[in-house]
């Protein structure tokens, strides 16, 4: 049965639209079909970051206002072919996206796809409402760094009181992704601990997701990190945490990046 | 720099940043409401029931109508047979 999940966080900048690449194609890579929806009208960045930008032609808005079908708006990845992207507009309002319209995508999305991952917008307001209104499960993306946090705990507030899912009473299931994680420092405890965010905001840990060069050379080729670098340690750790969503089991570690050889080196110079 | 400022920034500056967090998130959840209220009932109702019969965790719902005078709480359990299901509702 298809699963709704939300990329979600309140604070803007702390990894949701590359977790959503990232997580998109770790799960795509591993043979389910998936859909990953921006819902950041107005500020579309998806598409970029999957290297799309050139191939939108028509967006959810359109979608929603029936002037373009579902099949149409949907791009197919050239890379991974189970992944299709579906843009948010970027020239009309947020106002356009009426509840009533995503909630008949999405249950369109549900029949055709494995997973329709949902990529919110930062804040609070109606754009980040809308993306977790029809969820199953939330992906909360924090930086152990205070403001982070605090955020991470107001938007599982939401999550846990305005979603479809918690207004009928079912349980909205809730994982954390730590990203930007230094573990160097964590251990001179100039980092919040993994352990102490966990504390706070009480949610299972999904991943944790250490801070590399690998995700902003990935996100300058438009192409998620887990296609773009697959042995790289953000790379290891998303496909993990994909895993987990899947409901292996998989022992928590926070990949570190193995030292280049020569041959890659040369490969990376040439490439 | 006096002795403590300067043990402070050898244990680094993290678990002030925890405190801090743990103060200001008590407060914000009181006053925002008990936020989670009906998911850690929920979760609890749930451990209570697994212990005694098996229950799918989907099949829970736990419902709050909050109201000017009177909020209600519903909890509705399906619990399976070996016939099918039975039903269980707790309304308070």
């Amino acid at each position: 049965m298809a699963k709704v999940l939300v990329v979600t966080s309140g604070k803007g900048g702390v990894g949701k639209t590359t977790t959503t690449a990232a997580l998109g194609a770790a799960l795509a890579q591993g043979g389910q079909s998936v859909v990953v929806i921006d819902f950041d009208v107005g500020l579309r960045n998806l598409d970029l970051v999957l290297g799309a930008e050139r191939r939108v032609v028509y967006d959810l808005i359109n979608v929603v206002q029936g002037e373009a079908k579902l099949s149409q708006a949907l791009i197919r990845d050239k890379r991974v072919e189970t992944l299709s992207l579906l843009a948010a507009s970027q020239t009309r309002d947020k106002d356009a996206l009426s509840e009533e319209g995503v909630g008949r995508i999405i249950a369109e999305l549900r029949e055709k796809f494995d997973w329709v991952i949902c990529d919110s917008p930062a804040g609070i307001e109606r754009g980040s409402a809308l993306a977790m209104r029809f969820a199953d499960v939330a992906v909360v993306v924090t930086n152990p760094e205070v403001s982070s946090v605090r955020d991470s705990d107001r938007i599982i507030g939401l999550l846990d009181s305005k979603t479809e899912r918690a207004e009928k009473g079912e349980r909205m299931e809730k994982h954390l992704l730590i990203t930007r994680f230094d573990p160097a420092r964590e251990m001179r405890g100039e980092m919040l601990k993994t352990e102490d965010v966990l504390e706070i905001l009480s949610i299972p840990l999904l991943g944790i997701i250490p801070e590399s060069e690998e995700v902003l050379r990935a996100s300058n080729v438009g192409s998620p990190v887990t296609l773009n670098a697959p042995l790289s340690a953000p790379a290891r750790a998303y496909l993990d945490a994909a895993k987990r969503l899947r409901g292996e089991v998989v022992a928590m570690t926070v990949p570190t990046e193995r030292r280049a050889g020569l041959l890659s080196k040369l490969f990376r110079r040439a490439a | 720099m006096n002795l403590l400022s300067f043990f402070q920034r050898r244990r680094g500056s993290a678990p002030i940043a925890r405190d801090r967090l743990q103060v200001l998130l008590a407060h914000e959840r009181a006053v925002l409401g008990q936020r989670d209220l009906v998911a850690i009932l929920r979760e609890e109702i749930l451990a209570v029931i697994g212990r005694h019969v098996r229950v799918d965790s989907d099949k829970v719902r736990v419902k709050m109508d909050r109201g000017a005078s009177i909020s209600t709480l519903e909890v509705d359990i399906e619990i399976p047979t070996a016939e099918g299901g039975l039903k269980l509702a707790i309304a308070g």
